[in-house]
């Protein structure tokens, strides 16, 4: 009976309840917004960077990353190859060879990426061949070039024109060639967009003069989860002393770090929000409990123990807060799948400003179930908590005086 | 048989402000079984003594013993056991829960003192016949008038089986006939099931149905009369 008595409470001023349910109802819906807006844009950006080119794990020769240059190629040897063979979680090897190079047309000149690639297994990971936007993939050992549109904006390039490539090839080797450009292909990160040329694996190892050689492997995993085991096998089946192994953190130290700045900075507003959110509860609770007073001390008179009360009073509230996260969980899933499907996009100076930072201005929302369940949970301990309040009330509760009330 | 012995109570709200002698040496004793009014002008105490009396307030000086039980040696949890086992309170206002139906009201002090399912719905059942609610027993408090509310009221009173019945002001709200009503119930409850009734009172039909009839004026008893 104390259950019913509770959840009859609850529906006794409907008005109040309304009011309290709804407080909670926008909390969860902000807090649920905020946190998958802010979860998927920065999954998009390092989606954008970790899936779009590096892989979550890179294999490289050791020292390559501390000083990235072709002199640190190593032999692609067939055991490398078949790596996937020995470690289940990986899916692909895409074996590159990449270095910086001066790139021309005309009266052009630009830095950019020459990277080498194997046509149809990068295409496995990073969707390359989707990626472009004019003309076509090349093929495995077709002396042609894909860049990227920004390179060809810099360098007022055209379907094909010719891009000639200058740069210092292995040991020292003078590099040079001159390349049709096949395709135009578009990056999602401004970062990769402005810098990439690719070209065929036996192609760029001819241009660098580094034939049967590699700069890295980048391996192609399922899901972040798979990085952990892939690693710990690839320490044990790798020779360390001649190879590093990097996941997408060790590689990118300067994204995990901003995004650890940005989630630290989003505490602060989560605080704010949720400060703000309960001091509205507690108000509502504060009201309920002066409003209940009286009728508190004569469940007292009557013979009711005062932690039977409380527990109703709690109860009461914890069903109130239950409902409202429960609503605020059903209101947000269509919100947050609207921006899951349609992101959202800013264009201006905020635009510009993030591509300076090497990122698209596209903050898409993650759909995810821990996102509602943990901003409803959250919620719902405040109200949990704030729920404590009658609870002291009713423990220091004099029945006559409250019925004086 | 006394059931109920105060001795030199005394009773001061606000001690420590602009102090409020409710009660100034209250001695009196009831029996078991009886029909008493305690009346008096308002601020006499007699909602003071009732509370005191119930436990819901302790004196200052003096003792009160109910049914054998010193009161003041009782600690808060002890009292709401006490009360819950021993006493039926009966307010003013009525102050039925008014989320619970009349059957749930008078089944809820039943639930608070563990009893069967089966036997606080028999009891409710028979309760609210007995207070002539037999067709109102699903209604909530809402649903009911003034009179039918201080009925469920007292068949709340009733249903832990209390030795007596506190009642504050029971009629204050009620017209004439469920005054006679509820005065009708009250009295046959007393003779038949020999529960002590003590009412504080200002109301003269109440009055004229008690059989004994105790006066306070600013917190003493003024006078005490015992009718045939």
């Amino acid at each position: 009976m104390l259950f019913r008595l509770a959840w009859r409470n609850i529906w006794r001023n409907k008005r109040r309840t309304a009011i309290t349910a709804a407080s909670i109802l926008f909390a969860v819906l902000f807090a649920t917004f905020m946190e998958a807006i802010q979860k998927g844009a920065w999954g998009h950006m390092i989606n954008s960077v970790v899936n779009y080119y590096y892989g979550y794990v890179q294999v490289h020769q050791k020292g390559y990353w501390e000083e990235q240059t072709i002199d640190k190629a190593f032999p692609l040897a067939d055991s490398l190859k078949r790596l996937g063979e020995k470690v289940p979680e990986i899916r692909q090897v895409l074996p590159r060879i990449e270095s910086f190079a001066l790139a021309s047309t005309g009266e052009h000149t630009s830095g950019v990426m020459v990277v080498g690639i194997s046509p149809e297994v990068e295409n496995a990971m990073t969707s390359l061949r989707d990626r472009v936007s004019e003309g076509a993939y090349f093929e495995d050992n077709e002396a042609a070039a894909l860049v990227a549109e920004g390179v060809a904006g810099n360098l007022g390039l055209s379907l094909g024109d010719t891009i000639v490539l200058i740069s210092q090839g292995y040991h020292g080797v003078n590099a040079a060639g001159k390349y049709p450009i096949k395709g135009m292909v578009n990056f999602g990160s401004p970062e990769l967009n402005k810098q990439m040329v690719y070209l065929p694996l036996p192609v760029a190892q001819y241009f660098y003069g580094a034939n049967g050689l590699v700069t890295s492997l980048a391996l192609k995993l399922d899901e972040q989860d798979d990085i952990k085991p892939a690693l710990k096998s690839l320490y044990q089946k790798l020779d360390t002393s001649a190879y590093e192994v990097m996941d997408w953190k060790d590689m990118l130290p300067d994204l995990v770090e901003a995004k650890a700045v940005d989630s630290a900075g989003n505490v602060i507003v989560y605080v704010i929000l949720y400060l703000i959110i309960a001091f509205g509860i507690f108000g509502t609770i504060l009201m309920m409990s002066k409003e209940r007073e009286y009728e508190f001390g004569v469940l007292i008179s009557i013979g009711m123990h005062r932690r039977q009360l409380a527990f109703t009073v709690w109860l009461e509230i914890i069903m109130l807060g239950l409902l409202g996260a429960l609503l605020g969980i059903l209101a947000s899933m269509p919100l947050v799948w609207y921006f899951h499907v349609n992101p959202l996009r800013f264009s201006g100076d905020y635009a510009a400003a993030m591509e300076k930072f090497g990122f698209e201005a596209i903050f898409p929302a993650i759909f995810e179930a821990h996102i509602f369940l943990t901003q409803a949970l959250l919620v719902f301990v405040i109200t949990a908590l704030l729920a404590l309040y009658p609870i002291f009330k009713i423990r220091k509760m004099k029945p006559v005086q409250a019925m004086r009330a | 048989m006394k059931v109920i012995t105060t001795k030199g109570v005394v009773k001061i709200y606000n001690p420590d402000k602009i102090p409020v002698k409710a009660l100034n040496g209250v001695d009196l004793e009831i029996e078991e079984g009886e029909f008493t009014a305690i009346v008096g002008p308002s601020g006499s105490g007699k909602t003071t003594l009732l509370n005191v009396i119930g436990g819901l307030d302790r004196p200052d000086e003096g003792d009160v013993e109910v049914g054998g039980h010193d009161i003041d040696a009782m600690s808060d949890n002890d009292l709401i056991d006490f009360r819950k086992q021993h006493i039926g309170f009966v307010f003013q206002a009525y102050n039925l829960i008014p989320v619970l139906t009349a059957r749930e009201n008078v089944e809820f002090v039943m639930l608070l003192q563990n009893r069967p399912k089966k036997e606080r719905h028999e009891r409710a059942e028979e309760l609210l016949r007995a207070v002539g609610l037999d067709d109102k027993m699903d209604k909530r408090p809402s649903e009911l008038s003034g009179g039918q509310q201080q009925r469920v009221a007292v068949a709340r009173a009733l249903a832990p089986k209390p030795d007596f019945i506190l009642a504050d002001e029971p009629t204050a709200n009620l017209d004439s006939k469920s005054t006679a009503n509820l005065l009708d119930i009250m009295a046959r409850l007393n003779e038949e099931e020999k529960i002590t009734f003590v009412f504080s009172t200002h109301d003269q039909r109440v009055i004229d149905r008690a059989r004994r009839v105790v006066t306070l004026v600013d917190g003493k008893v003024a006078t005490d009369e015992v009718r045939g």
